[in-house]
């Protein structure tokens, strides 16, 4: 009877000592980055999504002046149209086709946008409206906010795939999260580490 | 959290302890410390590197004039200012001048130095750092995330556009800086009457009473199972009882000495005499110009 008791709580103070042990050897590890950088993900969406929500008032106000500049205007709505909907799910970001189907849109948008606001330098009354300088200083805030949350984003994801492939964290990643696949990061190319200046 | 993990004092006498523990940690044994405290080594010095990309310079007050454009002066008035602020607001207001942007841009180096410096208050980000380039021509309003709704991107630019950048066009970097902070504090305050209404700062979920109790609650669940499981492993209820109390005095010399090891230490603040940002952070809000 004594045997067993005792059996028993080294048996207990065992397992008790195994959940210790499983987060002080980084069981944690990979899913709390993972969490990490799909929060710095959906930080990226937010302020391209942010973006798309300037662009209406700042096309109606373009419009006000420079009605006859509609190709650029029309080219802009489509591109917001376009980049509107391509979301990326925070599960799809292993997937780096996904990826780079929201970046050539948002970069689709960023390059209509870059022609319009240049066309807007030829109307001295639109760059000298009070709304249309509000706007272009939210835009300019935008951007710069987009161009913090990707590199949020990319350094997240760098520390987290560097856990998937390091030690001690690639024992789990090799074992519990075998499911989990790197993540992919934006490409850097067309200039994407720095969204295009909106300045005039 | 290998560096830690060393420091608990493991029990490594195989002898005396059931041969689970050595069959189940096995990144636990001794001969993997050294390896995990080099791992965290290199760990810890790619991460300074990582941080080391751009130099910053010290926060030594809420004035760091490293390039030297103000005089005392308006030094001691920015000063004063951004600590009456602090003080009825709890907002961080500093202004920097450096002498380089190395290479980048002011956007991006205004945003890490705000980071570096931590700016306003951890749960609140409520911080602000206006920072002049006079080499680069740049100035910018980096605004905490807390202070976003106010001090918007709009504003910042109008304060910019037409506070600062006259006066710094004719040299008068003082000048300029002292109406600028006079703009940003007016902005974040309004009339002084009405600071409470006007401030909304966003802040971050506060932990609540439930998180605070949760260890708490998971320590006293974790003793109940083990005493329930310790009472029943005998059989008999009459034995049980006696037995119940060997199973904290196990735990007590087991663990006794292994939770010291942690500790927690910095989480910034403001203590003392020294000036020190308070762990806010920035996502970019604020403004640009050049001149």
């Amino acid at each position: 009877m004594n045997r067993i008791g005792l059996h028993r709580i080294g048996v207990v103070l065992a397992l008790v000592g195994i959940g210790l042990s499983l987060s002080a050897c980084g069981y944690n590890t990979i899913p709390t980055l993972e969490e990490t950088a799909k929060a710095r993900w959906s930080d990226v969406q937010n302020q391209y999504q942010r973006r798309a929500d300037l662009i209406p008032n700042l096309v109606a106000t373009v419009q006000g002046y420079a009605a006859q500049e509609k190709s650029v205007l029309t080219a802009v709505v489509e591109a917001r149209a376009k980049a509107t909907q391509v979301k990326v799910d925070a599960s799809q970001l292993t997937d780096p086709d996904k990826l780079k189907a929201f970046q050539d849109a948002q970069n689709q948008l960023s390059g209509a946008l870059g022609r319009l606001l240049a066309v807007s330098e030829n109307y001295p009354d639109l760059k000298s409206n009070a709304n249309f300088l509000a706007l272009q200083s939210q835009l300019e805030g935008t951007e710069n906010r987009i161009a913090v949350a990707r590199r949020d984003y990319i350094e997240a994801v760098r520390t987290y795939n560097t856990a998937l492939r390091t030690f001690p964290t690639v024992l789990w990643a090799k074992t519990a999260f075998s499911g989990n696949k790197p993540m992919a990061e934006f490409t850097a190319t067309e200039g994407a580490e720095k969204p295009p200046q909106v300045k005039f | 959290m290998p560096l830690r993990h060393s420091k608990r004092g493991w029990p490594n006498n195989p002898e005396t302890e059931p041969a689970l523990f050595g069959r189940f940690t096995p990144c636990c044994n001794g001969a993997f410390v050294p390896g995990l405290l080099v791992a965290g080594a290199i760990v810890l010095w790619f991460a300074s590197f990582a941080l080391a990309a751009l130099d910053f310079p010290a926060l030594t007050g809420r004035v760091v004039d490293q390039a030297g454009v103000m005089n005392a002066t308006s030094r001691a008035n920015v000063d004063a200012k951004s600590k009456e602020l602090e003080e009825k607001s709890g907002i961080q207001l500093v202004v920097a001048t450096v002498k380089s942007l190395q290479g980048g841009d002011i956007e991006t180096y205004a945003n890490q130095l705000f980071r570096f410096w931590k700016l306003g208050e951890a749960k609140k980000n409520n911080g602000v750092l206006l920072l002049v380039a006079p080499t680069e021509h740049k100035v910018r309003i980096e605004v905490g995330y807390g202070l976003e709704g106010t001090l918007t991107d709009a504003l910042s630019s109008v304060i910019i556009s037409s506070a600062i950048v006259p006066r710094f066009k004719t040299g008068d970097f003082s000048g300029g800086i002292e109406r600028g902070v006079d703009g940003i504090i007016s902005v974040l305050s309004g009339d002084s009457a009405e600071w409470q209404r006007k401030v909304n700062v966003r802040t971050d979920e506060s932990s609540t009473d439930f998180d605070k109790l949760f260890p708490l609650l998971f320590f006293a669940v974790l003793f109940l199972v083990m005493w329930y499981l310790i009472r029943h492993a005998g059989g008999g209820p009459g034995a049980g009882g006696r037995r119940g109390g060997v199973g904290p005095i196990i735990l007590g010399s087991g663990w006794g000495g292994g939770f010291g090891g942690g500790g927690f230490s910095g989480g910034g603040g403001f203590d003392g005499g020294g000036f020190s940002g308070g762990g806010g952070s920035s996502g970019g809000g604020g403004a640009s110009g050049g001149w």
